[in-house]
């Protein structure tokens, strides 16, 4: 029988298939953090259980830590006894950590695909909505509550429905200055901020298959925003170079094995999805969000869509996202004054987010009245900026380069965004107060973010390239 | 997990969309070790100003509206997968959400909480708002063992989906956990035969 690739990944994940329950799903990789974890060390402690196989799962701290002096102690009480928690569970469950200091710590979903822990064919979970950042490999990655955080942790298992299959393509060119966030900021403003909900999305089409590894895993890394609980991309060469010789990645025969397997990992030609979408490559234009879910965005050309437009019963809690961006009906988004500029996230933080800004900033120098904050995901990212001089340019263009973590893309450290100021983000959410109280987040591609950052307006960046 | 039972009430309403985990409990809160004390901060920044004084205008400072359920617009819990959204509803006092539309992980973690999110048609839910709105003392019987939702003053009732496993979990007490480790067998003879 033809099958999906999801269909094929969960059917060899099956533990046990019972008409009227859940199937019983095998999770190959586990990844903790420190926000979502202690609630569910606490649980085995009551349940008397052990880590059922510690092996598979992969510690960071990355949420909660500062991006500014972090060889020192953690200065605020909270985060500092959240982080020291995970190492002390960490040491008494038997969990690999890479903590603050160590190497290879970093934003879980950067550091999972950097060490070859992130595989084609793979389950993955976290406890973390962003988790379909792994899907880019061609793995089954989702994101997971705390309760299920305990299963994985007691039974190396999760109880799952199979979940609904969507195929998304993209076909054609992209024009110039549009990226991999473009695509995805495309889409979900097309199908909307529930769109994909109870589906697994396969991106697919031309316009996919032409992107990196890097421009695929900010691609599946927001299927979240429409809803979906993951998205993936078959594997391919492309998969196959940048997964090869990585650090846990499989080597010699092992490797040889594996390859003759992700090679099977492909969506039959006659396989049945349960929704189609098709979209045209060429139409996408650098995209901006101008309200309060990631469904709210545009082309950055286009006037802010107005009130009366929406379906009657919608517009009440349109206009709710309005006044709180302080944005008018019809009104430009071009021109808008811009105070804070955050480049990092699950979604824009890895080495081609970085040169990108880089090559684009060189050079120039940002406004005066905007502060620029640039966040590595990891710290291989950052010696790798560093290694390639990108450091020298940033600071140059007076834009700081921080230490690696979440940072202002949810503002659990200090990295808030004060009430009421405009910051261009290349994170996933622009919600109400996400990156602070009262904080009004404009989500665009880590390009048009330097853009904004050099001229302190929301520009077209096709305009300055 | 404590157990499921009929329930009747009067109702919270929130004729909001797309309301977000992020709202529920905001990031700054995340940083507790433990599952309690998390309703204190249900809806923070809604429920309260730059200065932690209640917003007067908020339906939850709002003495008129009060009870175990929750009505809100459609898509509700999108966004994070924390579970601390469910923990705040649940330590606040909520036993069912309402709502058209949920975001998939959310319904996952209330259910794992013995918070049981009831999915009905827009219109319903426009005609409990409208019910609500008219007489705040108006009540909601929730019955999960026959999945319906019904309006005491006006008798309206609409069924509800519940996968049946999940429907047994929420009137037995019991958890995930429980189920999967009674297939350890089943777990470890798939890990050598992978």
């Amino acid at each position: 029988m033809s099958k999906t690739l999801v269909e094929k990944i969960w059917d060899a994940h099956v533990v046990k298939r019972e008409e009227g329950f859940p199937d019983i799903i095998y999770i190959d990789t586990h990844l903790i953090h420190e926000v979502t974890s202690p609630q569910a060390f606490d649980g085995l402690r009551k349940r008397g259980l052990p880590v059922f196989r510690p092996n598979q799962t992969v510690a960071t701290a990355d949420h909660n830590v500062p991006t500014l002096n972090q060889h020192l102690p953690i200065k605020e009480e909270l985060s500092r006894y959240q982080v020291d928690m995970l190492t002390k569970n960490c040491a008494e469950f038997g969990i690999n950590l890479y903590g603050l200091g160590h190497p290879y710590q970093g934003i879980v979903h950067v550091i999972g695909p950097e060490l070859g822990i992130t595989l084609p064919g793979k389950t993955m979970v976290c406890g973390d909505s962003h988790t379909s950042t792994h899907g880019a490999f061609g793995a089954i990655a989702f994101g997971i509550g705390t309760s299920q955080v305990e299963q994985v942790f007691a039974t190396q298992c999760l109880l799952q429905q199979k979940p609904k299959t969507m195929k998304i393509e993209v076909n054609g060119d992209l024009q110039k200055g549009v990226g991999a966030k473009d695509i995805i900021l495309y889409i979900i403003a097309k199908i909307s901020a529930a769109g994909g909900t109870g589906y697994f999305i396969e991106y697919a089409g031309s316009a996919i298959r032409s992107l990196s590894m890097e421009a695929r895993m900010t691609i599946c890394n927001m299927s979240i925003e429409m809803g979906a609980r993951g998205g993936l991309i078959a594997p391919d060469q492309t998969t196959f170079d940048y997964v090869e010789g990585r650090e846990f990645a499989p080597k010699g025969e092992e490797w040889d094995q594996a390859l003759a397997y992700w090679k099977t990992l492909y969506s039959d030609d006659d396989a049945q999805f349960d929704a189609v979408l098709e979209f045209d490559a060429a139409d996408i234009a650098p995209m901006i969000t101008y309200g309060t879910n990631p469904g709210m965005g545009m082309g950055i050309t286009e006037n802010i869509p107005a009130t009366q437009a929406q379906p009657e019963s919608e517009q009440p809690s349109y206009q709710k996202a309005l006044n709180y961006m302080g944005f008018a009906d019809d009104a430009p988004i071009l021109g808008k004054p811009v105070d804070y500029v955050f480049i990092g996230s699950c979604t824009n933080s890895r080495i081609e987010d970085l040169r990108e800004v880089a090559a684009f900033v060189q050079g120039k120098q940002k406004a005066e009245q905007v502060e620029v904050w640039i966040v590595p995901g990891s710290k291989q990212v950052e010696k790798q900026a560093i290694e390639e001089g990108l450091d020298k340019i940033f600071e140059a263009a007076g834009f700081q380069l921080r230490e690696p973590g979440c940072s202002a893309c949810l503002g659990m450290n200090e990295d808030k965004i004060p009430a009421g100021k405009y910051c261009v983000s290349t994170s996933n959410r622009n919600f109400e107060g996400r990156q602070g109280p009262n904080a009004r987040t404009m989500l665009v591609s880590p390009l048009t973010a330097a853009a904004a950052a050099v001229t302190g307006i929301i520009t077209d960046v096709r305009e300055l390239i | 997990m404590k157990k499921f039972e009929t329930l009747t009430t009067t109702v919270v309403p929130l004729p909001i969309e797309n309301i977000d985990t992020d709202q529920i409990i905001p990031a700054r809160f995340l940083k507790a070790t433990t599952r309690e004390g998390f309703g204190d901060n249900l809806f923070r920044d809604w429920r309260y100003d730059s200065n932690n004084q209640p917003k007067a205008d908020f339906v939850m400072n709002d003495a008129t509206y009060q009870g175990k359920v929750l009505v809100a617009g459609k898509n509700f819990g999108c966004g994070s997968s924390r579970e601390h959204a469910a923990w705040a509803i649940q330590d606040y006092g909520f036993d069912v959400v309402i709502s058209s539309f949920f975001a998939d992980i959310f319904k996952g973690n209330a259910l794992n909480n013995g918070v049981l999110p009831i999915q009905v048609t827009d219109e319903f839910l426009e005609t409990i708002f409208d019910t609500v709105f008219k007489n705040p003392n108006t009540e909601i019987i929730v019955d999960l063992e026959n999945q319906t939702v019904t309006l005491s003053e006006t008798g309206a009732q609409q069924s509800f989906e519940i996968n049946p496993y999940k429907k047994s979990c929420l009137i037995n007490g019991y958890d995930d956990i429980d189920f999967i480790l009674n297939n350890k067998a089943s777990i470890e003879t798939f890990e050598q035969t992978k």
